[in-house]
Order: structure tokens, then C-alpha cells, then sequence
């Protein structure tokens, strides 16, 4: 089953060379063990647009839907066969990119 | 009538935990196994007094607890292939014990999942391991029932939602998730020992014999963790001691004031051959073995006079290698007034003062070693401070009247 596992940060795009080089390493091993379904960095909340297309005509509204000092700076979408595996693969995560993570199961 | 009453108790203490494990792993849902194995017993209560106890009453309550729970997904008909997987047939012959004993194992290990918070680890393991009902526990907690119910209701749903596994975690995780499923039973121990709050007991005897009894357990199925037996030693050696510890008027009995022949002797044999089995194992002992061995050494004494205090001082001082708490030398300085003196013990207490000046037993230690040298006024002062903080009614008492002693002026009230 897959799992969310977002990355929290008040900053955006900002890992040093040696966590992306870690973060990379950590990457390229979980894709080899079969892990590894999506990764990637998000822009900052102020680069969000909230879409609603629900009454026929769409409002847009500039910025996050929830203002919040700190947001999803990126994710990792994982693979794993239940919590305990995912926790394993998201203690190591959250030390390679040295930020917290949240992990979330899909439905 | 009380014969099949009593009966009915001890079959709900020895097989409410093994008929949750056991449908759980065949529904692979905590809630409906819970509501089951409920009314499973809710049946025994009603029918056992008429028609007598069956001869193997845990399998009667599985075989019943799985018709409920069948009858239950059949009339919400909301049968997942999970479920259809489960082959719902009524007669289904009772697995063989060794596999349910692990169930249980598997249930704890589930109750205690670090996924989980630390109140809810404690409530949950209440309720499916212990059979407690959820009035009980909010009672236990000093928390609505409304509140307790939805805390174990939100738990059940956290545990499917989020793919907490329902098994023994693997070798590499089992000593951590072990030492997780500990703290909630010393923190179910300790609610007991120590209960927090104007208007409750100052000990919760249903609390620590529950603990001491979910502890049992885990002994029984994991009889060579050294940890498991050191907590169990641990919580026999303390509870042993329970009546000695409040007077009749209320008041907290310090261990050197304690009637030592109160002392429950079962309980304290039983403690010192875990200890000793123990020590024999001859491996590094963790926490709760170390803190058995200390209580050990003090109900070996029969007179708190014939205390081997350097022993006392040395296992503390072991104790800070594993768990270097500033609680833990908080402990150790206490032993240490005993063998070097009060003065001595004053200052290593004083430097703690930073990290502990919110816990009441730095101030009550602070106390005491003051009076016993004579700085009435300081104790004084010392003593104000714990009653303020302390929030057990016979620790207040047996603080207010130790500030009364002291020499000197005091306040008026």
C-alpha cells in the first residue's frame, strides 16, 4: 500500500548539497528496493492558488487554502506493506533531508 | 449464585484478552472484536447462573464472541472481502493455545504502538488487554466517560486508518517496542501508586494490581526478557509496601517510618527471586531491573537501620549510566544523605534546582535534608513549595505535618 509522507519546513527548497547528495543516495536505494512510487519539492504556499469550480464559475483566490508558518515543503510518495515498514523508511527519510515528516496512508 | 459471579470474574480476567486477540486476527478489526467479546461475556453473565458454568468456558466465550461478531457484520452488512476471507461459519474448531498466546502479544504490541499517543497507549491497553470497561478507566483517569469512550473510539479508528500492523514487531524493533509496551503499564502502576488528585484515594489499589496483572502476562509470554521481569519485581516489591505506606489517618508513611512487618512477605519473595534470577542471568541489566534491585536492597532490611546504603548509592550510580535523568540523581543524592551525610547530598541536590524546580519531590528532598541540619527556616520554605506542587492528598499530609514540626516560628494559618 502507499503512503504520503510530507515534508515539513517554514522554508522551501532549502536543503544544503549534502542533504540533497544524502537525499538522492537515500532515493536511488529505496527505488532499487521497490519503496520509491514519487519524490519531489514543492514551491511555497505564497505560489498557491486556491480553485473553486463548485457553483459553475470558477473563483480563484491567490495563496494556500490554510495559512500556516509552517506547510508541505515537498513529499514522498512510498510503498510499503504496513505502518511499522513505512516508519522504518520514513525515520531514515526524515534524517537524510534533516526535516519532520508526517506519513499518511492512502486509502 | 456468587460461586458463578466469582467464576464469571476470573474467566473475564483470564480470557477477555485472548478472546479480543483472537477476533481480532480472524475480523482484522479491533472494534468489532472488543464489541463482541462484550456481549460474549454480557451472555455468560446472564445465562451461566441459570444453566451453570460450560466446561471450557474460554471456548464457550470464543464461540460466542464469534457468532456475535458474525451476526454483527451480517446485520450491517458491510462485509469487506476481508471479512468473507474470515470463512464465517459458526463452528469453526478453537485454535490451539500456542497460536492464541501469541495473539495476545500481538494485541499489546498493537495497543502499545509508538503511533499512538501515550494517554491513548494507556486507555487502549486498559480496555483490550484488560478487560476494563471505558467507565472504569475515564474513572481511573479522572476523565468524562464520554471523553475516555471517544479517546478509544478515535484510537480503533487511527490503528485501521493508518495500517498499525496487528503483530509482534520483528526482532530488530521487538527490544524498543518491549520497553514501549512497559511504560504503559509502570504509567498504569504508578496512576495506582501515586494517584493524582484532591478527591481520589491516595493509592488506587484496582490500578496497580491491574498493572501488576497485565505485567504477569507479558512475563508469561515473553518469560526471557530481563526487563519484563525486572518491572514485574519491581511493581511486587513497591505494592508490597502499599499498606504500610498511608496511615489510618490518611498520611503518606515514609519507608523509614513504615511497619515493616506490614509488609506483604509473599509479594516481597516473590520480587527478590526475580531479582535474583536476574542477577544469575548475568546480563547488563536495563531500568527496571536496577530499580527492583534497589528495592530489593531496602526490603531486605528489617529495620531501615540494617539499609546497606552503599549498595543503595551504587545501584543508583548504575542507574545514571542507563537513564541519566536529573530524577534519577535526585534518587541518588537521597541514598547518599544516608551514607555521607545531609550537607553532601545538598549539593549535588542544588544543582538540580534549574531542571526540577516544578516537581515536588526535589522541594520535599530539599526540605528534609535541611531540617536535618538544622535550617529550620529553609525547610520551611522548602516544605511550602512541595505542598504546593504535590498533588497526592496523603503526600500533602505527610508534608504539612513535617513542616509542622519544624523548631521555630510558624506561619500563621
Amino acid at each position: 500500500m502507499q503512503f504520503l509522507v510530507s515534508v515539513l519546513d517554514d522554508k522551501t527548497n532549502s536543503a544544503t548539497p549534502e542533504e540533497m547528495t544524502a537525499i538522492t543516495a537515500f532515493n536511488e536505494r529505496i527505488i532499487a528496493d521497490g519503496n520509491w512510487v514519487f519524490a519531489g519539492g514543492l514551491a511555497a504556499p505564497s505560489a498557491a492558488t486556491v480553485v473553486d469550480n463548485r457553483a459553475g464559475e470558477a473563483i480563484f483566490t491567490d495563496g494556500p487554502y490554510l495559512e500556516s508558518k509552517e506547510y508541505i515543503a515537498g513529499l514522498w510518495i512510498m510503498q510499503a506493506d504496513d505502518l511499522d515498514a513505512a516508519r522504518d523508511l520514513v525515520t531514515e527519510a526524515s534524517k537524510v533531508c534533516n526535516r519532520r515528516l508526517e506519513v499518511r496512508p492512502f486509502l | 449464585m456468587s460461586d458463578v459471579r466469582e467464576t464469571i470474574t476470573r474467566v473475564h480476567h483470564e480470557e477477555w484478552a485472548r478472546v479480543v486477540a483472537s477476533l481480532t486476527k480472524r475480523f482484522g478489526d479491533l472494534d468489532v472484536a472488543e464489541e463482541a467479546a462484550a456481549e460474549a461475556f454480557a451472555t455468560a453473565v446472564e445465562r451461566w447462573p441459570d444453566v451453570g458454568v460450560p466446561p471450557n468456558p474460554g471456548a464457550w466465550l470464543t464461540t460466542t464472541a464469534n457468532r456475535k461478531a458474525i451476526d454483527r457484520l451480517r446485520r450491517e452488512n458491510k462485509r469487506d472481502d476481508k471479512h468473507k476471507e474470515a470463512q464465517m461459519s459458526y463452528d469453526d474448531p478453537p485454535e490451539p493455545l500456542g497460536v492464541i498466546d501469541d495473539e495476545r502479544l500481538r494485541l499489546i504490541f498493537t495497543c502499545c504502538h509508538p503511533a499512538l499517543s501515550m494517554e491513548t497507549r494507556v486507555a487502549l491497553t486498559l480496555r483490550m488487554v484488560g478487560g476494563l470497561t471505558v467507565p472504569e478507566i475515564a474513572r481511573a483517569f479522572l476523565v468524562q466517560e464520554t471523553a475516555m469512550g471517544q479517546r478509544i473510539t478515535r484510537a480503533k479508528a487511527k490503528i485501521k486508518a493508518a495500517r498499525i500492523p496487528y503483530r509482534v514487531p520483528d526482532t530488530e524493533d521487538l527490544p524498543r517496542r518491549v520497553s514501549g509496551v512497559l511504560t504503559v503499564l509502570f504509567i498504569v502502576f504508578n496512576e495506582g501508586y501515586l494517584a493524582t488528585g484532591p478527591d481520589t484515594d491516595p493509592v488506587r489499589h484496582e490500578l496497580t494490581s491491574e498493572a501488576i496483572r497485565l505485567t504477569r502476562l507479558i512475563r508469561a509470554l515473553m518469560p526471557d526478557d530481563g526487563e519484563v521481569a525486572g518491572l514485574l519485581a519491581l511493581m511486587l516489591l513497591t505494592e508490597a509496601r502499599r499498606t504500610a505506606r498511608v496511615s489510618a489517618s490518611g498520611e503518606l508513611v515514609s519507608l523509614d517510618e513504615q511497619d515493616r512487618g506490614s509488609w506483604d512477605a509473599a509479594m516481597v519473595a516473590e520480587g527478590h527471586r526475580l531479582v535474583r534470577e536476574r542477577l544469575a542471568a548475568g546480563v547488563a541489566p536495563g531500568r527496571y531491573q536496577i530499580l527492583a534491585a534497589i528495592n530489593a536492597v531496602h526490603t531486605s532490611a528489617r529495620d531501615v537501620r540494617d539499609t546497606d546504603w552503599s549498595q543503595v548509592v551504587a545501584l543508583y550510580g548504575q542507574l545514571v549510566r542507563v537513564d541519566p535523568s536529573p530524577i534519577v540523581e535526585l534518587n541518588r543524592a537521597i541514598a547518599v544523605a544516608e551514607l555521607d551525610g545531609p550537607e553532601v547530598a545538598l549539593a549535588t541536590v542544588d544543582r538540580l534546582s534549574e531542571k526540577l524546580d516544578g516537581y515536588h519531590a526535589f522541594h520535599a528532598t530539599r526540605a528534609d535534608l535541611l531540617r536535618r541540619m538544622g535550617q529550620s527556616q529553609q525547610a520551611r520554605a522548602a516544605y511550602d513549595k512541595a505542598i504546593e506542587l504535590a498533588g497526592n492528598t496523603a503526600e500533602t499530609a505527610y508534608l504539612t505535618r513535617r513542616r509542622d514540626q519544624l523548631a521555630g516560628p510558624s506561619k500563621p494559618s
